[in-house]
């Protein structure tokens, strides 16, 4: 059985355990699903998701928890929306003392489309298919590495990537096992469990 | 790329409720000037409510309480990247106009400035930028969710660092859900109907929240917030995050309380890092009697 924790301590916590939840039983799988607020929260983790919310709490919520560095071992993670921010290797627009997981090889700019009256609904085509797609304050993703595969576009933007990480350059805190990310610019909580699904089937396949 | 744009739709019902989603299990902190603003963001605040006078200063000075200074709502924008709130009248539309137009991200309609329409409250759903309304319970509540607000918080009573209020806010709004839900458990829709009549508001709306168990949108706590205690009861009561007025600017040391209020409300259920975060923190506001109070702004905009 797989235990996904969800990173709880702000944000859209209860639709991506929702989501994740509904994700499994349509994928006939057994998933434990935690809130993750402190350190004994992280043990024996296959998977973290870090749902949206303000990237910026995020990160001081997760230093002041004592949690942030044990993240950073979870062997796969998904982030959407402030997630990504956080799991990139480089935020533009971040505030001063900010800091991401620097896991992934993405850069990502904060509130890059603008204010909220620039929030938007579109139908996205992905790779999982086509699907509605919410965009909250969203963050861009403005360049991935070589090693990164993009999921989804929308008018020249990336909307969706994941990157595996070989066993060689990941910690040894994994075995012999890669890592695995997921960063999502959108919310697929408020509106599918494709993403979901996908990640959960990606974890079970490595 | 510009006619591939025509695809995306702006200021929907979903949007406006989707930013308070990601609000939740946050603080959103009154701040008056862009040090301020800053102090609430370095704390960790998911948001700031920009405003002219702290609630407990309107009380003090007296006089009509309107919509901040434009220069001042752009000077705390440009201070912080988290979302930027604003208050205006309620009834107020033409403030919301001008505050919509400055592109604030969230807009109070709220009872602690002085109301400019006493029968209406805004038509919300004429805007784009989405609307977060007071309610003392349930039927306060329904009404606001029918003008279109995406938003819901207690009214509780602002300036007074006194949370009482706020509490009896929260019970009432409980209590009027599970009246709702025990009506549709006995298949009573007829009891529905009667309170979609004395609500003023569609029985469909009511049946949605007898099913959710709760009201379809976010719902905050605001209204007398002090300490971190405070906060961690609100959440412990059912909110999804709370709103602090007065409570912080108006006490001993702002910035280690903002920080404090943030942390107990992220563990609002583990009382050993509520009694860390409440250690030290100085005075808080000094608080007042709710039956002292020559003004009770809870009782405006019903």
């Amino acid at each position: 059985m797989l235990t996904i924790g969800v990173l709880a301590l702000q944000g859209d916590v209860s639709e991506h355990i929702e989501a994740v939840k509904n994700a499994a039983k349509k994928l006939h799988k057994d998933v434990a699903v935690i809130s993750v607020r402190e350190k004994k929260d992280l043990a024996g983790l296959d998977a973290l998701i870090m749902p949206g919310g303000e990237s910026t709490t995020f990160y001081k919520l997760c230093q002041r928890a004592g949690i942030f560095e044990g993240m950073k071992k979870i062997p796969n993670i998904l982030g959407t929306c402030a997630g990504a921010i956080m799991l990139s290797k480089n935020a533009q627009n971040k505030t001063k003392d900010q800091v991401t997981l620097q896991l992934m090889d993405i850069e990502v700019a904060r509130n890059a489309y603008g204010r909220q009256n620039e929030s938007f609904e579109a139908d996205i085509k992905t790779s999982l298919g086509a699907m509605h797609a919410i965009f909250i304050r969203a963050p861009k993703i403005t360049r991935v590495g070589k090693n990164v595969r993009v999921l989804a576009e929308y008018n020249n933007e990336i909307l969706a990537c994941e990157e595996e990480v070989s066993p060689v350059r990941s910690s040894a805190s994994n075995g012999a096992k890669g890592n695995y990310y997921l960063a999502l610019a959108f919310h697929p909580e408020l509106t599918t469990t494709l993403f979901h699904e996908y990640f959960l089937r990606r974890i079970l396949a490595v | 790329m510009k006619e591939k744009n025509s695809k995306q739709k702006k200021g929907t019902f979903e949007l406006k409720a989707g930013l308070a989603r990601m609000l939740k299990g946050g603080v959103i902190m009154d701040v008056t000037n862009a040090q301020q603003a800053k102090i609430a963001e370095d704390a960790g605040a998911v948001a700031v409510m920009a405003l002219e006078r702290v609630p407990s200063d309107i009380r003090v000075q007296g006089g009509v309480a309107r919509m901040s200074d434009p220069e001042m709502i752009i000077g705390i924008q440009k201070a912080v990247t988290i979302p930027v709130m604003a208050k205006c009248r309620i009834g107020h539309f033409v403030e919301a106009q001008v505050l919509e137009a400055l592109e604030v991200d969230y807009i109070d309609e709220s009872e602690v400035l002085t109301p400019a329409d006493e029968e209406f409250h805004i038509d919300k759903t004429k805007f784009t930028i989405p609307f977060v309304c007071g309610a003392r319970n349930l039927g306060e509540a329904v009404r606001r969710l029918r003008e279109g607000a995406a938003m819901i918080r207690t009214k509780g009573e602002a300036g007074s660092g006194n949370i009482v209020e706020a509490v009896r806010h929260i019970h009432a709004v409980e209590k009027g859900i599970v009246e709702l839900k025990e009506f549709l458990r006995k298949k009573q829709i007829g009891k529905i109907k009667a309170k979609a009549v004395e609500y003023r508001v569609s029985p469909e709306l009511l049946i949605q929240i007898a099913k959710l168990g709760r009201l379809p949108v976010v719902n905050f706590a605001a209204g007398g917030i002090a300490t971190p205690s405070d906060a961690a009861l609100c959440m412990q009561l059912g909110v999804d995050g709370v709103f602090v007025g007065s409570g912080i600017f108006k006490s001993s040391n702002p910035g280690k309380r903002a920080k404090a209020i943030v942390d107990a409300v992220a563990h609002y259920n583990d009382k050993k890092k509520i009694a860390e975060a409440s250690k030290g923190l100085g005075d808080a506001m000094a608080g007042l009697e709710i039956a002292t109070l020559p003004t009770k702004y809870a009782e405006r905009g019903i």
